[in-house]
């Protein structure tokens, strides 16, 4: 199989070796042998990547194409995406074709690079292992008897049986990192406010960050130049001047201060993953960087903080979805409250409705104080922590997810347990954090381990670096899943 | 028993801003149903709103013209519930932290002046509108007005009748059109008043149970509403019933009010700080700059008025009773100099033409240069009294200039006293029995000599040369 990673393309590309039509088409047809048994894609419309391709290709043939004009994307069915169907995984949005495009889209449609499709996600990204959707499980490449992790579950998975060389994905609690993490992809999770939500289906608006999901560290960077970027539309979206994260990438890592937070090695974490996270800083240590232990004491209590503030935010948010302008209604009610309650009792998942109930109970009258209230201040103590820790250290480190990717239906009819899949990568979300997955090994069963680094703010090319060099020194990144006759020939 | 009333009012203000308060959609009225509606005003799936910094400055306005304190942090949070109108599910508006809190407002009822006393005022985004007649069985919604930006300002229960909740609601309706940050449009729904009433027994101090009247949208819905609901609560407690807190809505047909929901149906709102919307901070060169564009207030023009032009403290409220008012009476006061003179003239002839025509000041045909020519005309002892009414009609048929129209149409008065001697004469010769009458010591025929004389002019005879000339012929 040829180079995939996205800086190889470009040059094929540039040097017209090969047609962003061809590229896209080859794609196509990966997913259409692949996707039947992963279900990776909600949505795949090859009539419009193919004309998006060819607009890339006139592009580069007028001598007018950028660093990535022409490499196909995938993008998670949370970003609204003009003349798409946009179904956030949810039943709500099934007929839903939004009528605008995510800023994120804008940017990468703006870089040349035709959409692939619309990823399978947990419902409106609620789930650590896709299995909310309600467009069916996604199944992990490494095996498909098991989860890919979530929400970000079909950009992971597409990515590991390299049905796209790139994808979008966003992150409230772990959505990017942990389905990284279970696929053995790399994913970055960017400083809050980097990237514009304008677009972008508000699960958790404090929490809510889209981030590059692609094999490769260096894919990341370059995706995520494309991605970043001041939007007025997104009054939470930072004015900065525009950074190449991928200037960092050769640096050499002697005198880099990593710090390993002891309560992410405690109780709860799987052997095979703590060895594995044990062996990456070994071999961090031999490109010339440091290990320090540091304490992030407030972050045991991140899940309980996370499982007050996202259902609140998420139990407004998801307000709008009443069947009275767009989406799902439902088909039979006597009157306007029948309407809603059927409306949101028959569109809405499981999962979705639980949160949505923490939610409300959390923000209602008397009860506000002792949780809404009181899990804003844990946030802001958690905060300090990491303000603290990087006194100590430039980057941090330690496992994605306490273990490796579960079976299918294992886990999905005991909600905590789920949410402890996020016990490490909550609190990068809560303090605004950037944070990234990349792969670090594989268990005795053979399925991806994942590294989680958490840098300080707008320290993504610090932490980019950091992966960039891991990986030149490793392949982790470059195993590919076993997808027998499926899995075809590459260009 | 002897009651008492006690009342406090919500306004809600919609501000003049050219563009909603977190989309860039037109707030005009009157537009096709939907056509004003963006997809953030819509609530599509991923749409952020985006503060509109005009609104602050409204509101920054009105805290600086009711002496107010500014918060200089300000929180908008979510008020959550369910209406087909409101397309998110919620409404963005301030709870904890208002923009404006504090402040006073002075009224005047039957002379007696009082000061008001603001609680808050906060903005926050209208919702849509909700069309139950024209669909039948069904409801037509209209998102036009959905984000159009409004200052809720809310006053203390500091009003003891409906006459000063009317000065009240007046005086605001007043100060927020003349700063500029309300059309003031009552039909429209730019100015709507929630009226929170209650009574209690002269001397207790606590205040009753109090039931909210909603959406009034003129004030004499407002006075008769209050009216009706204080005669209905009492009532209602000296037959030995109790008043439970409830909102109810005044139906201006049978005149009375009705419930519209219950205490216990009142919702949890679950507020809680928007997370799309970062803290406004308001810096201090930017409140300056607001204060230096203030025009000048009411309060201060009243008595300006009344020192520079010698008008009666009455007057003067009158006169600044909207700031188009104002500033017309003034460039009539400065045009012919007689601040007196100009005050009689804008709130007599002028005002009686405009009411009967149903004509705001601003759509006055006659313009206030014009008005302070022809009052400097009676100045000039060029036109009487009753002329210059004769050239006002003219004025207004739009005939054109003072003096022209003096001209055309032969409304000098008379300054020839030989002309008038002659008409004197006549008027003596033929009347032989007044100058008998007055002769023998009845001064009622010395009027009607008088009467005569200016008959005989066409009323272009100077009354006080006649007087002078007649009592010259007669003593003679």
């Amino acid at each position: 199989m040829s180079d995939t990673s996205l800086s190889a393309l470009a040059a094929q590309l540039a040097a017209k070796q090969v047609s962003s039509r061809e590229l896209a088409q080859s794609y196509l047809d990966r997913i259409a042998a692949l996707n039947p048994a992963i279900n990776a894609f909600i949505t795949v419309d090859a009539e419009k990547t193919l004309a998006e391709a060819a607009a890339a290709d006139a592009l580069i043939a007028a001598g007018k194409n950028g660093p990535l004009t022409g490499v196909p994307i995938a993008h998670k069915d949370i970003f609204c995406t003009d003349g798409w169907l946009t179904t956030c995984g949810s039943k709500m949005l099934h007929n839903f074709v939004a009528p605008y495009d995510a800023h994120v889209i804008q940017r990468f449609k703006a870089a040349g690079m035709p959409s692939l499709g619309k990823t399978n996600m947990d419902e409106f990204a609620m789930g650590s292992s896709n299995e909310t959707s309600y467009f069916g499980a996604v199944k992990n490449p490494w095996d498909i008897a098991r989860v890919p992790g979530g929400s970000s579950g079909g950009a992971a998975a597409c990515i590991a049986a390299r049905m796209a060389p790139a994808a979008t994905g966003t992150d409230t609690g772990g959505s990017i990192r942990q389905p990284a993490a279970f696929t053995g992809i790399t994913g970055l999770k960017p400083t809050y406010g980097l990237v514009s939500r304008f677009g972008m289906i508000a699960f958790a608006s404090s929490l809510d960050q889209a981030g590059p999901m692609a094999p490769s560290a260096e894919d990341c960077a370059l995706l995520l130049n494309v991605m970043t970027g001041f939007d007025p539309n997104d009054s939470t979206s930072l004015e900065r001047d525009k950074e190449d994260y991928a200037r960092d990438l050769d640096k050499p890592l002697a005198g880099l201060r990593v710090g390993l937070p002891k309560e992410f090695f405690a109780e709860g974490l799987n052997s095979e993953v703590a060895a594995a996270v044990e062996a990456a800083v070994a071999e961090l240590k031999k490109l010339g960087a440091t290990p320090v232990e540091i304490s992030l004491a407030n972050s045991q209590l991140a899940i309980p903080v996370y499982y007050v503030l996202a259902p609140a935010e998420a139990s407004s948010n998801l307000s709008r979805f009443d069947g009275v302008r767009y989406g799902y209604r439902a088909p039979d009610y006597a009157n306007l409250d029948d309407m809603y309650c059927k409306t949101r009792a028959q569109g809405f998942g499981a999962e979705v409705k639980r949160r949505i109930l923490i939610g409300a109970y959390v923000l209602s009258h008397g009860y506000y104080d002792a949780y809404y209230l009181q899990a804003q201040k844990i946030r802001r103590l958690i905060a300090d922590d990491f303000s603290a820790a990087f006194e100590a250290c430039d980057v941090i480190l330690g496992p994605t997810a306490p273990g490796t990717a579960f079976r299918l239906g294992e886990k999905s009819d005991d909600p905590v347990e789920m949410y402890l899949n996020d016990l490490y990568t909550i609190p990068a979300n809560l303090a605004g954090l950037p944070g990234m997955s990349l792969p670090c090994g594989f268990d005795s069963q053979g399925l991806p381990i994942g590294l989680q680094l958490v840098g300080n703010y707008f320290s993504e090319a610090k932490m980019l670096n950091v992966a960039h060099q891991y990986q030149c020194a490793t392949d982790w990144h470059k195993r590919l899943p076993p997808l027998g006759a499926a899995s075809g020939e590459k260009p | 028993m002897k009651w008492e009333t006690v009342i406090g009012l919500e306004v809600h203000t919609q501000l003049a801003t050219q563009s909603k308060i977190f989309s860039g959609s037109s707030t005009a009225f009157g537009a096709a149903p939907n056509t004003q509606a963006s997809a953030v005003d819509i609530a599509l799936p991923g749409v952020l709103p985006v503060l509109n910094r005009g609104a602050v400055e409204c509101a920054i306005k009105f805290g600086l013209a009711i002496g107010a304190t500014l918060n200089r942090v300000n929180v908008f949070d979510r008020k959550n519930y369910f209406y087909p109108d409101l397309p998110k599910g919620y409404q963005i508006s301030q709870l904890a932290k208002p923009i404006v809190e504090g402040g006073t407002l002075k009224i005047v009822v039957d002379g007696e002046e009082k000061t008001i006393h603001l609680t808050r005022a906060h903005l926050e985004e209208d919702a849509g509108k909700s069309l139950h007649e024209d669909f039948h069985g069904m409801t037509g919604i209209d998102l036009n007005r959905a984000g159009t930006p409004l200052l809720e300002i809310v006053s203390e229960p500091e009003m003891r009748s409906s006459a000063e909740a009317v000065a009240y609601a007046r005086a605001l309706h007043t100060l927020v059109t003349w700063i500029g940050i309300c059309d003031g449009n009552m039909q429209e729904g730019s100015f709507r008043v929630d009226a929170n009433v209650s009574v209690r027994p002269v001397g207790q101090a606590e205040f009753g149970t109090r039931r909210e009247i909603k959406n009034l949208n003129s004030f004499r819905f407002l006075q008769q509403a209050i009216d009706y609901e204080v005669r209905w609560q009492i009532e209602t407690l000296e037959d030995g019933g109790r008043i439970e807190q409830a909102t109810v809505l005044f139906d201006p047909d049978s005149g009375e009010t009705r419930m519209m929901r219950s205490k216990e149906d009142a919702h949890d709102y679950r507020y809680f700080p928007d997370p799309d919307l970062l803290p406004v901070k308001l810096d201090e060169g930017w409140v300056e700059a607001v204060r230096a564009a203030l025009p000048e207030l009411p309060a201060a023009m009243q008595t300006r008025f009344q020192r520079d032009y010698g008008v009666s403290a009455y007057d003067a409220a009158v006169l600044t009773g909207s700031r188009a008012l104002a500033d017309y009476f003034e460039a009539v006061a400065k045009t012919c100099g007689q601040g007196k003179l100009a005050a009689n003239w804008v709130m007599g002839e002028l005002s009686a033409a405009l009411n009967k025509a149903e004509l705001d000041i601003a759509a006055s045909p006659v313009s206030a240069a014009r008005l302070g020519a022809l009052i400097a005309r009676i100045q000039d002892g060029t036109l009487s009294g009753k002329l210059a009414k004769q050239v006002f009609e003219g004025l207004w048929e739009g005939a054109g200039e003072v003096d022209a129209i003096i001209d055309a149409r032969g409304l000098r008065q008379m300054s020839d006293s030989g002309e008038l001697e002659k008409i004197v004469d006549e008027v003596l010769a033929a009347n032989p029995k007044s100058v008998e009458e007055f002769r023998s010591g009845k001064d009622k025929a010395f009027n009607a000599l008088v009467g005569q004389v200016m008959k005989a002019s066409r009323g272009k005879a100077n009354p006080a040369q006649v007087n002078e000339l007649l009592k010259a012929k007669l003593q003679n």
